[in-house]
């Protein structure tokens, strides 16, 4: 009884300074967001104030820099999701050896360093748009790091909706054949129905993840800014309690989302949970 | 040939492996294949065709073999590159190891040094990541009560999407000079004087550490979840101690999770760019920023390349040693 | 009578594994056709051949007259109700049953009107709108159908449809499953390893066995006249008594088994109306089913056909008793008698006296020895 008293104790213990180790620092961060003295800190407090919210709100280089990040993680985001859901159709039409050497290939973005990635697109991509003679048009950083993330956020992607599809039960596609569908109409009716939890979950994983990359961008992203390269030019330069409120955006933001995420979730739970007591219920009335 | 060239030459190999590779399991298949085409459709067919052709050739196979193959050129003017100077070298090997391309006296200490720091720290950081993440991952897949469990992935969701410059920017204002973390600690008595955490490279690797916590945790608590519960009360009941159910009954079973979890780690660890930047002292090494200045202080770009080859043979190397001591297989760890 | 479904010298081959030898066979316009045979015999792999998904390695595969090759499912006439039913379950019930439609292009106000008066067919129409979750297994059962019989096949095919659902239910699904059949008066192929299944409700049977068909034939006479002695065990119980052939006269073969002289009917050959050729000194088996088996009471002389065996165990099952006998053969023999309360059971050890009829015992070759 004793001991078990003490486990449970040390659990708690545990658990405490993990979470105060997890969220400590983004709390101090926060709370110097409201503090007024312009080093960022959290003691002694001075004052509170909403000043460096104002003035994150009015910084032009951020607000430009967060239109980018937008931009770019909107496209990676339809580009990868586009790409890896080709890439998990192949997969389940390959077999044997070629399964396993594409296997290799496709994978293979999520285990390198994306800094390599991003040194690899800016040198191949400078001479290739040479090549072409595209070089004003596609040789910019926006267009590098779409290009540059895209190759590992698609491998995300495909890692997702491959989960999905391996479950897939293939007598539905044969039964919408057999029904009369052409195979374009299995895709659209079947095929994509059932991958939508999985499409749209790995369209909102790759558009944060595009969001908060730093590794490949700073490579790829040239003369151009995204928020994450204009924050790291600031943090360079120095502390300041704008940061924090930025960082206090969005973890509010996060936290936000994430509920919202947990309600929606509940709900089709909730659902699913009524449709199957019916079905039940049904059945008890047919074998009663 | 130029880099080009060389470059589209490769690819057009790699596919020719891969449609041989194709035609021959198909020869092989037990059951007549339908054709690829007749299979999907002319208009899904080729979305897949290009959807994966672009993918694979434009953002990640071409780029891959170009810069190999720049690393083993010179830095040449624009108006030289394809002429009678523009050779095959190791210059840009040589100078990461003996900090000169045309001696091969005394090592590059300082390079060197800094490489095989990181990757050692590296090491270093994923165990401990490892040691810490285990203990919730194994309580939030066997021991939590559902409410409790949603709770918890609800806190552990929230550090995630931020990213790791405000992560760093966050442990600097913790652990400054002048840093919450060192008053609270002098004014509970603990320490006198203020503790250098930033100098020492202390708040490096703490940041390291809980940047990439949540990255080891996840694939631990998948794992381990998947895992029947009788198994490890069997073990108890025959009176198994604590950690030998851990080490003989849970861990064998979560052995993928462990292994993604660690590779995950290991890469995004050393191939940290921001952490490094914003929290490394004045005598910190990363191998990473000494990678970017390469790049963007000496503008040498095969040089950058070459430097970017040597961390991803590391990286390379660690997944295949990571794989060896599992003896898993790749597919099992990127699940 | 015109054939709806016609197999010529169809083979289908998964690399050098043939599931399904070579086999001719028609099925006729509007029949109520079931495939019968153990797990793994092909039946699965023959549907599929005729519904599409397959493609014969050689041979040809006619529905109503034309030929299907290079044909693919989604052109045949035919429907398929597959082994776990494949409902859409992103749709709602009505739009499960309207897809076929939707695909060749119907509008959406008829299919809709046409869905629902298939559903009403079913007793499925309140329904409508819930999603397929939502639904009991019996009410899956039945949108699948709708679903199927939507657009208009002119052949059903149905795989194990029933093996899903409980008893009770199965059987009143036989029942609903054969109405449906007569009312819409087109052709259905069911699939079974259950053989009351395929008995109760067929007009001909195909029993199958390790990718061959071994008999075709209405349900009685495939009981009564099995051809193979895989048919004689798989469709109904049969005893198996080897022996060589002594004599043949009248429709009758008398056979020297170990337990005897025992005589049985010549069997049918495989055109199910001339008796097979046997003479004199031919190896052959003897079938006889348990219920055909008759306890001799101890003071009755030993009939013609009859032998002697030790009861080995008894068990009693409500309306049947069933009898292990020990004759001597090696392996058990079986006999069941309608549960009687006048009389005592015989008890275990005892050695009794049996018999059967030779009308209702079948002699045929013995497989396998042909020459
Ligand atoms: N695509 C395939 N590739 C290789 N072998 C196959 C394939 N499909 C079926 N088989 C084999 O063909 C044989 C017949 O299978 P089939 O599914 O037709 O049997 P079945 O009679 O329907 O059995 P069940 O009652 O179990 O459904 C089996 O041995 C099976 O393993
Ligand atoms: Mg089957």
């Amino acid at each position: 009884m004793n001991a078990q008293k003490i486990n449970s104790a040390l659990v708690s213990l545990y658990l405490v300074l993990f979470f105060l180790f997890l969220l400590g620092p983004l709390l101090v961060m926060a709370v110097s967001a409201f503090n007024t003295p312009s080093y960022p800190q959290v003691w002694p407090i001075r004052g509170v104030t909403l000043n460096w919210f104002v003035q994150l709100f009015h910084d032009k280089e951020m607000l430009e820099g967060l239109r980018t990040s937008v931009v770019i993680g909107v496209s990676v985001s339809i580009l990868s999701v586009a790409m890896g859901l080709a890439g998990a159709l192949v997969m389940t039409q390959l077999f044997g050896t070629s399964r396993a050497y594409y296997y290799f290939l496709v994978v293979a973005p999520v285990l390198i360093p994306g800094i390599v990635l991003g040194i690899a697109t800016v040198v191949f991509w400078r001479d290739f748009t040479g090549l072409l003679g595209l070089r004003s048009l596609l040789y910019n950083g926006t267009v590098l790091t779409i290009l540059a993330q895209s190759s590992f956020v698609s491998s995300y992607c495909m890692l997702i909706i491959l989960a999905r599809l391996q479950r897939f039960d293939v007598s539905q596609e044969e039964a919408a054949l057999d029904l009369g569908a052409s195979y374009p109409q299995v895709f659209r009716d079947v095929l994509l129905p059932y991958l939508r939890p999985a499409i749209l979950s790995s369209a909102m994983l790759g558009f944060l993840t595009s969001f908060e990359n730093y590794n490949a961008t700073t490579f790829a992203i040239l003369a151009d800014k995204t928020l994450t390269t204009v924050l790291a030019s600031r943090v360079r330069m120095g502390s300041s309690p704008v940061i924090s409120a930025l960082a206090t955006v969005i973890v509010v933001l996060t936290i936000l989302a994430a509920l919202m995420f947990e309600w929606v979730k509940r709900r089709e739970q909730r659902r699913q949970w009524s449709r199957e007591k019916e079905a039940r219920e049904s059945e008890r009335l047919e074998t009663a | 040939m130029n880099n080009l060239g060389i470059t589209f030459v490769a690819t057009a190999l790699m596919l020719a492996l891969f449609f041989f590779l194709v035609r021959y399991d198909r020869h092989r298949a037990v059951t007549a294949q339908v054709g690829f085409f007749r299979r999907n459709g002319a208009l899904v067919g080729t979305y897949l065709v290009l959807g994966v052709g672009i993918w694979m050739l434009f953002t990640f196979i071409m780029p891959m073999v170009f810069m190999v193959d720049l690393s083993f050129h010179h830095k040449l003017p624009p108006s030289k590159v394809g002429g009678p100077e523009d050779v095959y070298t190791l210059d840009n090997y040589r100078m990461f190891l003996f900090g000169s391309t045309t001696s091969t006296d005394s090592l590059n200490w300082l390079h060197l040094r800094s490489f095989f720091m990181t990757i050692f720290i590296s090491i270093l950081i994923t165990l401990v990541t490892f040691a810490i993440a285990y203990p919730l991952a194994y309580y939030m897949a066997q021991v939590a009560r559902m409410q409790v469990l949603r709770l918890l992935l609800l806190l552990l969701v929230i550090p995630y999407w931020v990213n790791d410059i405000l992560r760093a920017f966050a442990f600097r204002i913790v652990m400054a000079e002048n840093g919450f973390l060192n008053q609270f600690l002098q004014g509970i008595g603990l320490t006198h004087g203020p503790i250098d955490f930033l100098g020492q490279n202390i708040a490096l690797y703490v940041a390291l550490c809980y940047s990439h916590l949540l990255l080891m945790t996840f694939p631990l608590y998948n794992a381990i979840e998947a895992q029947d519960h009788n198994q490890i009360e069997a073990a108890r009941d025959l009176g198994a101690p604590w950690w030998h159910i851990h080490l003989f009954v849970v861990m064998p079973h979560a052995k993928p999770g462990i292994a993604s979890g660690m590779t995950l780690c290991f890469m995004l660890t050393a191939g940290a760019v921001a952490t490094p930047m914003v929290l490394g002292g004045p005598n910190s090494l990363w191998f990473t920023p000494i990678v970017y200045d390469r790049f963007y202080q000496l503008f040498d770009w095969p040089q950058g390349a070459a430097y970017a080859i040597v961390l991803l043979l590391a990286c390379i190397a660690f997944v295949f040693g990571v794989l060896k001591l599992t003896g898993l297989k790749l597919g099992e760890i990127t699940k | 009578m015109t054939s709806a479904i016609e197999l010529e010298k169809v083979r289908i081959t998964f690399g050098t594994f043939t599931a399904v030898h070579e086999t001719d066979l028609q099925i006729r316009d509007g029949e109520f056709f079931s495939f019968l045979g153990p797990s793994g015999c092909g039946k699965t792999t023959l549907l599929r051949t005729i519904s599409g998904f397959v493609q014969p390695s050689s041979g040809h595969v006619r529905i109503g007259g034309a030929d299907m090759a290079g044909i693919g499912p989604n052109k045949r006439p035919t429907a398929l109700i597959f082994q776990n039913l494949a409902l859409f379950p992103m749709m709602s019930v009505a739009e499960n049953v309207a897809y076929g439609l939707r695909v060749r292009g119907v509008g959406k106000s008829e299919r809709e009107a046409r869905a629902l008066k298939l559903l009403d067919q079913v007793a499925l129409s309140p329904h409508a709108h819930k999603k397929v979750s939502a639904l009991s297994g019996g009410q899956k059962q039945r949108v699948a159908i709708a679903r199927a019989l939507a657009v208009e096949p002119k052949v059903l095919l149905l795989d194990e449809p029933l093996s899903a659902l409980d008893l009770k239910l199965r059987q009143h699904m036989r029942r609903e499953l054969r109405e449906i059949q007569q009312r819409v008066g087109i052709t259905f192929i069911y699939i079974t390893h259950d053989q009351g299944e395929a008995l109760n409700m067929s007009d001909r049977i195909a029993v199958m066995n390790a990718g061959r068909i071994e008999q075709v034939g209405h349900g009685r006479e495939i009981y009564a006249n099995p051809q193979s002695a895989f048919v004689a065990s798989f469709v109904g119980e049969s005893n198996v008594i080897p022996g060589r052939v002594a004599a043949v006269g009248n429709g009758l073969a008398h056979v020297e088994t170990p337990l005897g002289r025992l005589a049985g009917r010549v069997g049918l050959g495989p055109d199910g109306s001339a008796p097979i050729a046997l003479s004199a000194g031919d190896e052959a088996q003897l079938f006889v089913r348990p219920e055909q088996i008759r306890l001799v009471a101890p003071d009755q002389p030993r009939p013609a056909c009859g032998f002697g065996a030790r009861l080995r165990d008894l068990s009693f099952e409500g309306s049947m008793t069933h009898l292990e006998l020990d004759a001597g053969l090696g392996m058990p023999c079986n006999a069941s008698f309608m549960t009687s309360n006048a009389g005592a059971l015989p008890e275990i050890g005892t050695d009794l006296a049996l018999q059967f009829d030779p009308l209702d015992a079948i002699v045929l070759r013995q497989e396998g020895r042909a020459a």
